[in-house]
């Protein structure tokens, strides 16, 4: 038996004919109580598990999902990890998910194939440089690192972008961020998952929630498509589904759902090295290490929970990735998919307890959850655990919205974020 | 690329359209008399269903607002109808 | 040599010769020719390596399934790579070479890595790469992944796209298409027949068959001639890859001369597919030789092209098309074998048959040349052609969400309930016959005219992998994925058919598992003890085959995306030498002169006598109706309805949270008609903005919005000199200052063109805004042009404005203020106390975060040290904590024109009730030291308004 993942584990099953592996997880079938659920079993549902388990020692829990686990928004995105923000509320968030999955391949004995590449989020005009002094300053105040790049310093890490004198979108410069880079989404979960497993965690997929059990105003469980699950705390991280769920508790949430689409291309041999983003163009993208571009821009306009969305976004996203990248006309588009985002109106997450006690949400991500995961898990876990928020996760309350305190990154990114 | 129906203008495709939000939120009046919660709940807090929806949108073309039930789901547009004169 | 061309027979033109190379070597061909179908003529059977092993490869298919070969090809000066070469045609002077080998496929030296295929089975690299950091070992892993490769030194062509209505879309040109299509035309329907195949045809192009009593060729003649007739648009070489919401569909037409591909956005009433079924290889050990090929494609390159794929040739198939293959061979002079897995199959004359048996490994390195069977009978070959069974095309009726069905007879997911406004027949409905399809046709369209074919029937028996088969069984050729990896992916709980194609990345190639797909999750089915149906399939998505990212894109691109905006007076602003920039979206002179030091010299020009700016962009929205005043009340921060006709008022507009949106100055032309001015960028928002709330909150017919931006040009005449050279630029207008006083509007004309001045100011000196219609401004600037210049005057661009502006403390939305910004913050906080009337964003400035002492408020910064210039965007600190916080930013700086030495704005915490104050600023990494002071640096009384 095989538990251990390491080349020499690969040795010895290679000779063994791959008898000894074991499940990635278990398929127990649900108890009818535990100290904590949570709803919705992608990145940031099954690092709230193991966060739990590991950090708290909270290991009577469940993960609750309804269809199979990753499935939803974690196995959809681009997987860019990053911590280029404006407000130190969020460098704060999103470095500390950036700092836990620099250690967190060797913690969960799971490769997750962090890339740290470093990302470029261009500046096409001088006022455009402005503001991207003005983001700079703010992570290094903040505490993270960030570099203003210039036109040469663009041409050193990506000198396929479009330097041409007739570019739409020139490179000035931009911001620029060492520590960024990819990872590989599907292991992000899939390690979380063996983790909080191992530790005592049921997950259990196929698994629908249908009603909260409320009982003296207060969550205590959830009805579900596999029967009654009990539990003293109850989390929520469901993503784009949020108002749905929220429905099913009484209450409404700041968020709308939109589709978010990306693709990739078919693989090449490497040729781009880090992460670009463009705003003028409203496109970003990176080379995964199979040799697909990975592309993806703005969102569809129009409120969807279809997980797809339609050609005119596509079309404008890759016609901005050839103006981006001339030698990109030479590709071909391979793949193409939407996950369903919680848009909030500050594009700042909603992390805290619900208007109904017991039920703690973790939502309103919007385009950008995939890099936040581990902070996300980590946060929801502290709440759960403690009833407490977290110092880090106290600003994105949900009671920002009624005092005006929003958290609005919207000058911080550019486009989808 | 989508169809929606303008009341006024007929089908048009998807971008000349621009999502308003959903229909019937009404904005109360009162000044301070209006609590927080009320008040962001206007501002902020959405329907957000996953099904029918009853929307208000803006064909920029024209600059007419108009309400449409959607299906937020299989992407089923109903034709828009216009919004009752003088009320919100 | 194995593969030879015929003597005759075939689509190919022997009188058109050509020749292409491949990894080096010339290859022989006729027109006619896929690159594939003459790369299997030339003998050659090692075309490409597998992705992960690097095992030696052949063609498999002959069509869009093919999963193995694909080559970068160099046309003159054009580059593409990853051509499948099984549907590119092949054209003199081609260089090809096979993707991601090295020196070339045959030659790989990468090959060792099959030896070592145990120790690297699906998912290994999530169990290893950990120490010391992935980091280490990520560019070898990228070096080898990955198939062509991008020229970054060359581009690609522009594609066109083309939108097209139809009543009917017939997807796939096969027997059963056509005969829809003619169906529909006769019907009187306008009908698109798409087909992927470089001609119409499909199966009647290489399979026999005899339809209304005529061989099948004859029959396609015919048929082509009706449609035609009949005014059908046929498009080969075109691939219907997605199916969108609201029944659009995208289609990629290829072309064959070289051009750029075309995507059709066609939305037809009703979409017929008929795109047929897609053969399926047979698990066994060694399924991945080269040699080994699917049936069809073996039928289809003997037929079309003349191409026997070997002298020795064995087929093995489990369903009754093996039967015509074998005989098709042996008829071109094979000496065949067929092994037929049913075990009642009609022995076939002249041809050994196995009936009831089945494969269990095929023999041979880098070519097959051998099979054994399950009794243990070897049998040499030199081909290997082998049909398991077809899928039916069905991807377009699952992207609109058709639900599909398994059918245990054909041993397929067929189209399960109908969804509105698409068809699906013949082969994509599992009819595998003629007979049956034809048959159906009549059910299916609603109409008559159906052709009839020979009966004739299809059965299969199961051949599916089966858990614990000895050998290496392939069944996702192109991501090299085994048998062995989905029993590994059960063994590890990858049940679903998610987990099981993400783990394994079976069915994510190139060829989107067109031929793994049902293999895979067959065998997780018995490994699991479900039933084929419970693991389901995958979701369908776009794209069908893959598309050229130039379809995509179309002409979008450099001066068509996104296009500036441009002035009316752009040839005045060239032919004066200005360098231009885009602010705003629209395209405007920087400055006049040479370089940047022009822009300091305009500003302190436009001080010391007059400036000329064009303001053309500046939002020029007009309100007008009984109700007007009142809807600016509600609209403005400020009460505007006092305003008397003829005067300007300074205002905000907030967002419902409060946030300034837009400033700008408020125009009352009468007491029914206003012209609201905002920012350029915020043109087309406000205007928005403004025809919400009307709509929302007052009667149809008391307002009416109006956006003249586009309409009106601008002309700003700023200085001391201004109303000089509006009076010797012959323009009539009152312009005594008790007449015309500051922040007053008034009308007047230059010869016989009606224009409005205004005389608000955004330079701080006295200024004038001249409003004409756009077409006639060209007259109206150079009658400027040449007074200001006689008064020693001219031209200024907008970094010369920006300067003046500055010094005054004037702010620019969204560079002095941010998505954060409150009136009070920039000093107005009267309206919250005084304004009786509601507005927009009246409630929110009460929240605590409007309330809150300790906002970024505007103030003016002067440096405290010898660094010059404060940089735009360093932030203010607070020293006084942990670590150092910041406090705000630098939002504006530039050298003073009026005010001698530098000039800067910022918000600052608190800043309003700091002035004074010394404050330490960061800016990349490096200090500067700052004193706050009140906004405007130069003229605080304003009295150059009157100067």
């Amino acid at each position: 038996m095989t538990k251990h993942y390491s080349a020499l584990s690969l040795v010895k099953e290679g000779l063994r004919g791959q008898k000894g592996w074991v499940p990635a997880w278990t398929s127990p079938q649900p108890k009818p109580r535990y100290d904590v659920v949570i709803v919705g079993g992608g990145g940031h549902g099954l690092a709230t598990a193991y966060y739990l388990a590991k950090t708290h020692g909270i290991t009577n829990v469940a993960v609750i999902e309804k269809g199979w686990l990753g499935g939803g928004n974690t196995g959809r995105n681009t997987t860019v990890v990053r911590s280029n923000y404006f407000f130190p509320e969020s460098v704060r968030l999103y470095d500390m998910a950036l700092k836990l999955y620099e250690g967190l391949s060797r913690e969960l004995n799971y490769n997750i194939m962090l890339s740290q590449r470093g990302m470029i989020s261009l500046a096409h005009t001088p006022a455009e440089m402005e503001m991207a002094a003005r983001v700079v300053n703010a992570m290094q105040i903040n505490g993270t690192d960030a570099e203003l790049f210039g036109p040469e310093d663009v041409r050193r890490v990506v000198p396929i972008y479009n330097f041409g004198p007739k570019a739409r979108y020139p490179a000035l410069g931009g911001v620029w961020q060492g520590r960024s880079g990819t990872a590989r989404h599907d292991a992000v979960a899939w390690g979380y998952a063996r983790a909080a497993s191992a530790l005592g965690v049921d997950i259990l997929q196929q698994c629908e929630v249908q009603e909260f059990i409320v009982e003296g105003g207060r969550c205590r469980g959830v009805k579900t498509s596999r029967g009654e699950i009990r539990a003293d705390r109850v989390g929520l991280a469901v993503a784009g589904h949020s108002g749905q769920m929220a429905a099913k508790a009484g209450f409404r949430l700041p968020i709308t759902s939109y589709a978010l689409q990306a693709c990739v291309s078919e693989p090449v041999k490497p040729i781009l090295d880090t992460v670009v983003l463009a705003p003028g163009a409203g496109t970003y993208a990176s080379q995964s290490d199979k040799g697909e571009m990975v592309v993806g821009g703005g969102l569809d306009r129009i409120p969807s929970y279809g997980q797809r969305g339609n050609l005119p976004v596509l079309e404008t996203v890759i016609s901005g990735l050839l103006e981006m990248f001339p030698s990109f006309r030479q590709l071909k588009l391979m793949r193409q998919w939407a996950g369903i985002v919680d848009v909030v109106p500050d594009s700042s997450p909603i992390i805290g307890e619900s208007p109904l006690p017991g039920l703690f949400l973790n939502c309103g991500w919007g385009t950008g959850g995939f890099k936040a995961i581990p902070a996300g898990g980590t946060l929801l876990a502290h709440l759960l655990a403690t009833g407490q928020h977290h110092d880090i996760s106290r600003p994105f309350d949900l009671d920002r919205f009624a005092r005006g305190r929003l958290i609005d990154e919207a000058a911080g990114s550019g486009i989808a974020h | 690329m989508q169809i929606f129906s303008c009341p006024f203008c007929g089908s048009r495709p998807e971008y000349e359209f621009h999502f308003g939000g959903d229909l019937g939120n009404h904005r109360p009046e009162g000044f301070e008399a209006v609590p927080d919660r009320e008040w962001a709940d206007y501002l902020y807090f959405r329907n957000n269903p996953k099904g029918t929806a009853r929307e208000v949108w803006m064909h920029l073309t024209c600059g007419e607002m108009f309400s449409m039930t959607r299906d937020t789901v299989t992407m089923a547009a109903a034709p828009g109808e216009t919004l009752t004169e003088g009320q919100p | 040599m194995t593969a030879r061309r015929l003597p005759s027979g075939g689509e190919i033109d022997r009188a058109r010769p050509l020749r292409f190379t491949f990894d080096g070597k010339v290859v022989e061909g006729f027109a006619g020719d896929t690159l594939a179908s003459a790369l299997l003529a030339s003998g050659r059977q090692v075309l490409g390596r597998s992705f992960k092993y690097r095992r030696p490869r052949g063609l498999f298919g002959a069509g869009v399934e093919e999963p193995n070969i694909c080559a970068d090809v160099t046309e003159g000066a054009a580059f593409r790579p990853n051509q499948r070469v099984t549907t590119e045609p092949a054209r003199d002077g081609l260089v090809l070479r096979s993707a991601s080998t090295a020196p070339d496929a045959e030659r790989d030296r990468t090959g060792f890595i099959d030896l070592f295929s145990r120790f690297i089975p699906s998912g290994f690299y999530y169990k290893t790469f950990m120490f010391p950091d992935w980091h280490l070992f990520e560019p070898q892993i990228r070096a080898m992944a990955g198939l062509g490769r991008v020229d970054p030194g060359k581009t690609g062509p522009v594609g066109d796209q083309v939108n097209h209505f139809c009543d009917a879309l017939v997807i796939g040109a096969g027997p059963v298409g056509l005969a829809a299509a003619r169906m529909l035309a006769g019907a009187g329907k306008s009908v698109v027949l798409a087909d992927d195949g470089s001609r119409p045809g499909g199966s009647l192009l290489y399979r026999q068959a005899e339809i209304d009593g005529k061989p099948g060729a004859d029959w396609l003649a015919e048929t082509l001639a009706q449609l035609a007739g009949l005014g059908v648009t046929i498009l080969p070489r075109t691939t219907a890859f997605g199916l969108y919401d609201h029944g659009l569909v995208a289609l990629n037409q290829r072309h064959e001369d070289g051009r750029a591909d075309t995507l059709w956005r066609v939305r037809p009433e009703w979409i017929v597919l008929a795109a047929g079924a897609i053969e399926r290889p047979l698990p066994f050990s060694m399924n991945d030789l080269p040699g080994i090929m699917s049936a069809q494609a073996g039928l289809s390159y003997l037929r079309r092209q003349a191409v026997l794929p070997g002298a020795n040739i064995v087929i093995a198939a489990n369903n009754s098309t093996g039967a015509e293959v074998a005989q098709a061979m042996a008829a071109a002079g094979a000496r065949v074998t067929l092994i037929d897995r049913r075990p009642d199959a009609t022995p076939l004359p002249g041809i050994a048959c196995h009936a009831g048996r089945s494969i269990d490994s095929a023999l041979g390195r880098k070519a097959v040349h051998g099979v054994v069977l399950d009794d243990g009978t070897e049998i040499t070959c030199d081909c290997l052609l082998v049909s398991g069974g077809f899928t039916p095309t069905i991807h377009l009726y699952a992207q609109a969400k058709g639900r599909l069905a398994w059918d245990e007879t054909r041993l397929a997911f067929l189209p399960g309930d109908p969804v509105p406004g698409l068809t699906v027949i013949g082969g994509a409905a599992g009819q595998f016959t003629l007979h049956e399809a034809f048959a159906a046709l009549p059910a299916a369209l609603g109409l008559e005219g159906a052709p009839s074919a020979v009966p004739s029937s299809y059965d299969i028996t199961p051949a599916w992998p089966e858990p614990g088969c000895k050998g290496r069984i392939w069944i996702d050729y192109q991501h090299d994925v085994t048998a062995k990896d989905v029993e590994l992916a059960a063994r590890e709980n990858f049940l679903s058919v998610e987990h099981l194609k993400r783990y394994t990345t079976l069915g994510m190639a190139t060829d989107q598992g067109k031929t793994s797909n049902l293999n895979g999750l067959a065998l997780m089915a018995r490994l699991t003890g479900r039933e084929i149906p419970e693991v389901g399939t995958t979701t369908y998505r776009p794209p069908f085959t893959p598309v050229p990212y130039t379809s995509l894109a179309g002409l979008r691109g450099g001066e068509r995306m996104n296009p500036v905006r441009r002035l009316a007076l752009e040839g005045r602003h060239r032919a004066l030498g200005a360098a231009l920039g885009e602010y705003g979206g629209w395209l405007r002179p920087i400055h006049y002169g040479q370089n940047d030091a022009a822009i300091l010299a305009e500003a302190k020009m436009a001080r010391a006598t007059v400036g000329l700016f064009d303001a053309s962009p500046l939002g020029k929205i007009e309100v007008i109706g009984p109700d007007a005043a009142e809807f600016l009340d509600f609209i403005y921060y400020n009460t505007v309805s006092t305003l008397k006709p003829g005067g300007c008022r300074y205002g905000f507009i907030l967002s419902e949270s409060a946030v300034v949106y837009d400033d700008g100055v408020l125009v009352r032309l009468d007491e029914h008609r206003f012209v609201v001015s905002c920012s350029s960028s915020h043109a087309a928002g406000v205007h928005a903005m403004l025809e919400e709330w009307r709509q929302d909150r007052f009667p149809a017919k008391r307002i009416f919005i109006h956006n003249a931006t586009a309409e009106t040009a601008t002309i700003t005449v700023t200085g001391p000199q201004a109303r000089a050279v509006i009076r010797a630029a012959g323009i009539t207008a009152d312009l005594d200052d008790a007449a015309f006083p500051h922040m007053t509007t008034r009308p007047g004309c230059h010869g016989d063109t009606p224009l409005r001045l205004t005389r608000v100011s955004f330079t701080g000196d006295r200024s004038y805004e001249l409003s004409v219609r756009q077409d006639l401004a060209p007259g109206l600037w150079d009658a400027l042009d040449g007074a200001a210049r006689t008064l020693g005057g001219g031209p200024i661009g907008i970094e010369a404005v920006m300067i003046l502006r500055a010094e005054k403390g004037y702010i620019v939305i969204g560079k002095d203020s941010d998505g954060m910004t409150r009136p009070m913050d920039l000093g107005l906080s009267g309206p919250l106390r005084s304004k009786k009337a509601e507005f927009i964003g009246k409630r929110s400035l009460l929240q605590e975060e409007a309330q809150r002492p300790d906002r970024n408020q505007l103030v003016g910064l002067q440096p405290e040290d010898s660094g010059g210039l404060l940089p735009v965007g360093a932030h203010g600190l607070d020293l006084t904590g942990n670590a150092p916080r910041s406090i705000g930013y630098v939002t504006s700086s530039c050298p003073g024109a009026g005010h001698d030495g530098p000039v800067a704005l910022a918000l600052i915490e608190r800043g309003a009730s700091r002035h004074g104050e010394v404050i330490e600023l960061h800016h990349l990494g490096k200090r500067r030291r700052a004193r706050i002071t009140a906004p405007c640096a130069f003229d605080p009384k304003g009295d150059r308004l009157n100067a």
